[in-house]
């Protein structure tokens, strides 16, 4: 349950971290970390259903920061709001305010195109468009107007390089894109977003379609790509939040009994948020404690 | 009394007739096999009916531009040009145009608007033909058409495509009565192509900070060019049979001349306007033998599309293969 002191967000109390949680090793012990994307009062709605009620969220600038809780809370949902995918469902509506940097992205005369730019992401199936694996990496640098061919081709190399799959497709840049396995699509598509050197990058499930071996590569380089980019990651795997994130935001239902109408009913709001590390060894919630240990969702 | 136990392959044989499945399978052939049965019956029988023109003209029916019944001369050529270019030149303006219309149903229009323009749309496809001939002979004729003829030949008449003098009715009015009658089919199923490509493509584009525009031009027109160069064909198939109209706004002359804007006539519309006045054995040979090359020509052009729809479905994933 809520209590009061836990409406608003709490300011993770960043001191250095033991390793306490096994792998996570890699936790970013910035003593200050900037803000990046801040997340205020959001409501959202798909037409008169509340999917997303009073959410107050932090995102760190070159941290991971995960979403966790049970289906259908709206972790998709919180994280499509912040490159405004969401715009593509008809009757949807957000209430409140996304800050990047400070601007606020829901403000009605922003161009989403540009903070769509700004903030990349990556989706749960692989998703690369029937084209050359150069082609898909180069798409978007062709949308900034980069047409010089030695341009493209050091930003593809770079690109790939980053996603960790030059090694194994240097040979066949022009081969298609849909003839990889999942694993290289999904880091094909990682590439892709790379390649217009995005501020933030988000990730629905990025690894769920994926073998464990491809899953393990995706959070490396989850690692590395932290040293440049904010990463928001939703997942439902708990282990890969331990050990692959900084933050962790526990969502879930409102489950009052007292707000149980029908427009509210299964509104996801944030439980609990804060250091990875303290979310995992020492939850201040019942909710979040039940879910982490599998009592629940 | 006690059952004596069925074989396996007899219950297995009850089974599925039970199911319905060799009765669904059996008249699923039996249909396809119909298909086939006809479309050889058909060709078979305008080659049986076309024995004596065949052996009189020879390939020079195909050359020929001499159409004379007193003289029992007869070449095709004019006809065969007035066809393809009436539906070629009708394809080159719908194929665009019902794209267009098609991106605007699919990715334009506001929701509540696209259920009942499609519905529209699908309505036009269903006129029939005559419909469209009288509208065309007396309000798209002379309001639209012919300005426009005036126009091209004023503007680009010193080419022979262009070339004068403009009367009203031409095979550009039928080229142009064409375009109306096939834009519907290729929008509605230019529609379906767009509809059935994935949203994640759109959001893969969209999430690189593609405009709307970029995201329909350089990802979904891409991705459903099989399916789109399949309406095309579809669109062609019917801008080549199309008779009555045609036949109405064309102006059924035999001239041979390259302008677009000359009167002329086209395989089909050859065919209907004649028939009954051919009382000579051979005059109704030759019109029937104009419907043997029309038949090789729509087959051919088929075969052709079909190849090009292939060469391009290899590009692109499986799901939309045409
Ligand atoms: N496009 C949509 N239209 C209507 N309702 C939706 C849509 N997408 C999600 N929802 C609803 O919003 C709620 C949250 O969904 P989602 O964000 O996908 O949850 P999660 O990703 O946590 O599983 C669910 O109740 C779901 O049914
Ligand atoms: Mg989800």
């Amino acid at each position: 349950m809520m209590t009061p002191s836990l409406e608003k967000n709490r300011v993770p109390k960043i001191k250095s971290f033991q390793r306490a949680l096994g792998d996570n090793a890699h936790v970013n012990e910035t003593p200050m970390a900037t803000i990046k994307m801040q997340i205020k009062r959001l409501n959202f709605y798909y037409g008169a259903h509340r999917a997303l009620e009073a959410i107050n969220l932090d995102v760190y600038a070159n941290c991971i920061t995960a979403l966790i809780g049970p289906s259908g809370c709206g972790k998709s949902t919180l994280l499509r709001a912040l490159n405004r995918m969401n715009d593509l469902v008809p009757q949807s509506r957000a209430e409140g305010e996304i800050l990047l940097d400070g601007e606020n992205t829901l403000a009605p005369n922003v161009d989403v195109v540009e903070i769509r730019r700004r903030v990349g992401m990556v989706f749960q199936r692989p998703n690369p468009f029937p084209k050359s694996i150069y082609d898909n990496v180069a798409y978007g640098p062709r949308l900034l107007g980069v047409n010089k061919r030695s341009d493209l081709d050091a930003i593809v190399e770079k690109s790939l390089r980053a996603s960790a799959l030059w090694d194994e497709v240097k040979g066949k840049l022009h081969e298609s894109g849909l003839a990889l396995s999942g694993g290289q699509q999904q880091r094909l598509c990682i590439a892709r977003t790379i390649a217009v050197e995005p501020e933030v990058i988000l990730m629905d499930e990025p690894a769920s379609a994926l073998d464990p071996i491809s899953t393990y590569k995706i959070e490396e380089l989850m690692q590395q790509l932290r040293e440049q980019f904010t990463i928001v990651i939703v997942t439902h795997n708990m282990q890969q939040a331990a050990r692959a994130s900084d933050y962790t935001a526990f969502m879930s239902w409102q489950m009052s009994g007292a707000l149980l109408d029908a427009t509210r009913a299964h509104a996801g709001r944030i439980i609990e948020f804060g250091a990875t590390k303290n979310i995992f060894t020492n939850p201040q919630e019942k909710e979040t404690e039940d879910y982490i240990t599998g009592r629940f969702g | 009394m006690k059952q004596t136990p069925q074989p396996l392959w007899l219950k297995t044989f009850t089974r599925q007739i039970q199911h319905g499945d060799v009765i669904f399978r059996a008249l699923t052939i039996l249909a396809s096999l119909i298909i086939l049965a006809t479309f050889v019956a058909i060709g078979f029988e305008l080659w049986q009916n076309t024995t004596l023109a065949r052996e009189k003209f020879g390939l020079s029916f195909l050359t020929s531009d001499e159409w004379d019944p007193v003289q029992q001369q007869f070449g095709a050529l004019p006809t065969i040009y007035g066809t393809l270019q009436t539906s070629l030149f009708a394809l080159l303006l719908a194929l665009p145009l019902g794209l267009g219309i098609a991106i605007f149903l699919a990715e334009l229009a506001p929701t509540w608007l696209r259920a009942p323009l499609g519905y529209v749309v699908e309505l036009l496809a269903a006129v029939p033909s005559v419909v469209y001939g009288l509208w065309g002979l007396y309000v798209y004729l002379p309001n639209f058409v012919k300005p426009t003829a005036q126009f091209l030949n004023g503007t680009f008449g010193f080419l022979p495509l262009f070339e004068g003098p403009v009367y009203g009715p031409s095979r550009f009015a039928a080229s142009l009565i064409l375009t109306i009658m096939i834009l519907p089919t290729i929008s509605a199923l230019c529609r379906d192509v767009l509809l059935a490509i994935p949203n994640t493509q759109r959001e893969a584009a969209l999430a690189l900070g593609a405009t709307k525009w970029e995201m329909i031009s350089q990802v979904l027109i891409p991705y459903g060019l099989s399916g789109i160069l399949g309406t095309a064909i579809l669109g062609l198939g019917r801008a080549l049979g199309e008779t009555i109209a045609v036949t109405m706004v064309i102006g059924n002359n035999r001239d041979l001349s390259p302008s677009i804007l000359h009167p002329g006539y086209t395989m089909a519309s050859i065919i209907a306007n004649e028939f009954a006045e051919a009382t000579e054995e051979i005059y109704l040979q030759a019109l029937i033998e104009v419907g043997l090359v029309l038949f090789f020509i729509t087959l051919a052009l088929n075969v052709l599309a079909r190849l090009l729809v292939w060469s391009v479905a290899r590009r692109t994933p499986s799901e939309l293969r045409a």
